[in-house]
């Protein structure tokens, strides 16, 4: 990209070292007592998951994955999280455009309310939805139990994350080369596209990457709305959770290892974007 | 260049009305539900002794696991940032997981282990007399997990950023580690770490799915403050379920709003 003043400050603070190097003894010490610690809370527990699924043989994950109830809720929530990113894509940018770009009474608010989907507890998060979109809506719009609640619970919970990974970067997007561009004859259209939109490119595609894995594992905003009807609004999270329930282990570990596949995908194709970002400067 | 009036005041439209769609305006009916009748929802709520020892457990919960999550946080930070070793990367692709892993395959995963009947570790642990699943250490068990990288993600960006030349000046005047972890880094990654707290928080206090799969939801013993949400809800205890998110809800608020007071405008945060 062009080299514009804060990259450059950027980039002069990270030619400083920030490693000591190789590990001491009381580092070696710790990193062994942390990674016991991860190991026992996250690694081990999903390495059963896998294990798990693993155990009933192909076929039997193939049947746990691909019975019509499963694919149904694979289908549905794996559609709705791809739609919900798109809006977010698309709401994400203007609103942290909006955030950065616009000065205007109530702004701070705005910046308040993008928080609220992360820090409310989900099944508060169904709970406020049915108040405005529920039976007794002031509105008249009732999307309760349709797949309609399915696409408004993970609008709602999805809604921070393009916003928070644009902002910083647009901040930091210098307008002078803007308003180059604007005095080479470019029109804003043409300006919008060929500078400022490959900018925010990577940092756009993490933030949707992030909502994409937070809507294909959304459970707790849905209990209350969705209804959770099998072959309508069912996600993969409630499939996996009734597995449990009936004490069908195997085939919950089996549907929890596609989701588990997908959140792995995601992670890794993340930090490859954010390392695109920070060397973008 | 500044974009033309129209535009910026369209874009400006239609993201409020955006956000009031989805938040601001249910969450003010939540609010208005609540107090329908005054404040009789919200007393009988503190009056109900389930819902007192269910706040009570969140608490606990949420307390236990943030501290866990934070001594793991800035310990790993330090780690990752500071040191090298193998795996380093692959640790820290591990370490933003739990973000992106549905909370009821952290249950599962949870049981698959820690259950006592058939999980991988949960016999042996029941017979030494030490309940993992269903009890209060699966509840904690689960907060942290969903919530390990929050702290993570705060200090890593700030360590990298502050280098380590005071740390080596330190050390050269002969601080030992911990005095140079005190005096001079810790200083600098304080508000990183608070904001890791306060999110952390929020979050602990608010885990619903992966809870609700370990806990068993017994009433009255591991039935957590959301858990409480669902099943009054269900009971069509409409009023109560209400004035319990509430609470909930202003909690979560209120950490937003210390969040965004502490953290100072971009770059401003390295002194």
């Amino acid at each position: 990209m062009t080299a514009t003043a804060p990259a450059a400050g950027r980039s002069v603070l990270r030619a400083r070292p920030t490693r000591e190097g190789a590990l001491t003894p009381l580092s070696g010490l710790g990193l062994g007592v942390a990674t016991t610690w991860f190991s026992l809370v996250v690694l081990i527990p999903l390495a059963a998951v896998v294990a798990t699924s693993a155990g009933g043989g192909v076929s039997g994950f193939v049947d746990s994955v691909t019975s019509p109830q499963t694919r149904a809720a694979i289908v549905l929530t794996v559609g709705t999280a791809l739609a919900v990113t798109a809006l977010d894509v698309v709401m994400g940018t203007a609103i942290a455009w909006v955030l950065v770009r616009d000065r205007f009474r109530g702004r701070a608010l705005l910046e308040l309310l993008i928080d609220v989907p992360f820090a409310l507890p989900t099944i508060v998060a169904g709970l406020v939805l049915l108040s405005l979109y529920g039976p007794d809506s002031p509105l008249g719009v009732d999307v309760a139990n349709t797949r309609g609640a399915v696409f408004l619970a993970f609008a709602f919970v999805t809604l921070p994350f393009v916003v928070r990974t644009v902002q910083p970067v647009l901040e930091e997007l210098d307008r002078e080369v803007e308003e180059a561009a604007a005095s080479l004859g470019a029109s804003r259209l043409t300006t919008f596209r060929r500078v400022i939109l490959p900018s925010l490119a990577p940092a756009i595609a993490a933030g949707a990457a992030l909502s994409f894995a937070r809507g294909v594992s959304e459970y707790g905003s849905l209990v209350l709305l969705s209804g959770n009807l099998p072959f309508r609004t069912e996600v993969t999270s409630v499939r996996i959770l009734s597995s449990i329930e009936n004490d069908n282990t195997a085939g919950a570990a089996a549907v929890a290892t596609v989701l588990l596949m997908i959140s792995l995908v995601v992670t890794v194709a993340i930090d490859v974007l954010q390392r695109r970002l920070v060397r973008r400067g | 260049m500044a974009e033309p009036r129209w535009f910026r005041l369209g874009l400006r439209a239609v993201v409020v009305v955006y956000l009031v769609l989805l938040v601001a305006w249910p969450l003010s009916l939540v609010a208005q539900r609540t107090f329908a009748d005054g404040f009789d929802a919200l007393l009988r709520v503190f009056e109900d002794p389930d819902v007192l020892h269910a706040l009570r457990l969140t608490l606990v919960v949420a307390v236990v696991s943030v501290v866990l999550n934070t001594v793991f946080g800035v310990g790993i930070s330090l780690l990752l940032v500071r040191h090298d070793f193998p795996g380093r990367r692959a640790l820290n692709v591990l370490v933003d997981l739990p973000l992106a892993v549905s909370p009821i395959v952290v249950g599962l995963s949870l049981i698959l282990v820690y259950g006592g009947r058939g999980g991988w570790f949960g016999p042996a642990l029941e017979s030494a007399g030490f309940q993992v699943i269903y009890a209060t250490p699966g509840i904690v068990l689960a907060t942290v997990f969903v919530a390990l990288p929050l702290v993570v993600r705060e200090v890593v960006p700030v360590l990298e950023e502050i280098g380590v030349e005071q740390e080596r000046a330190a050390q050269t005047l002969g601080a030992n580690a911990w005095q140079t972890f005190r005096r001079i880094t810790l200083p600098s990654i304080r508000w990183a770490v608070l904001y890791g707290v306060v999110l952390s928080l929020a979050r602990s206090l608010g885990e619903f799915g992966a809870v609700k799969v370990v806990s068993g939801n017994l009433l009255g013993e591991t039935r957590t403050a959301t858990l409480v949400v669902e099943e009054k809800y269900l009971n069509f205890d409409k009023g109560g379920a209400y004035a319990t998110a509430f609470l909930l809800a202003l909690i979560a608020v209120a950490c937003i709003v210390v969040v965004t007071v502490l953290r100072p405008r971009e770059g401003s945060d390295r002194a």
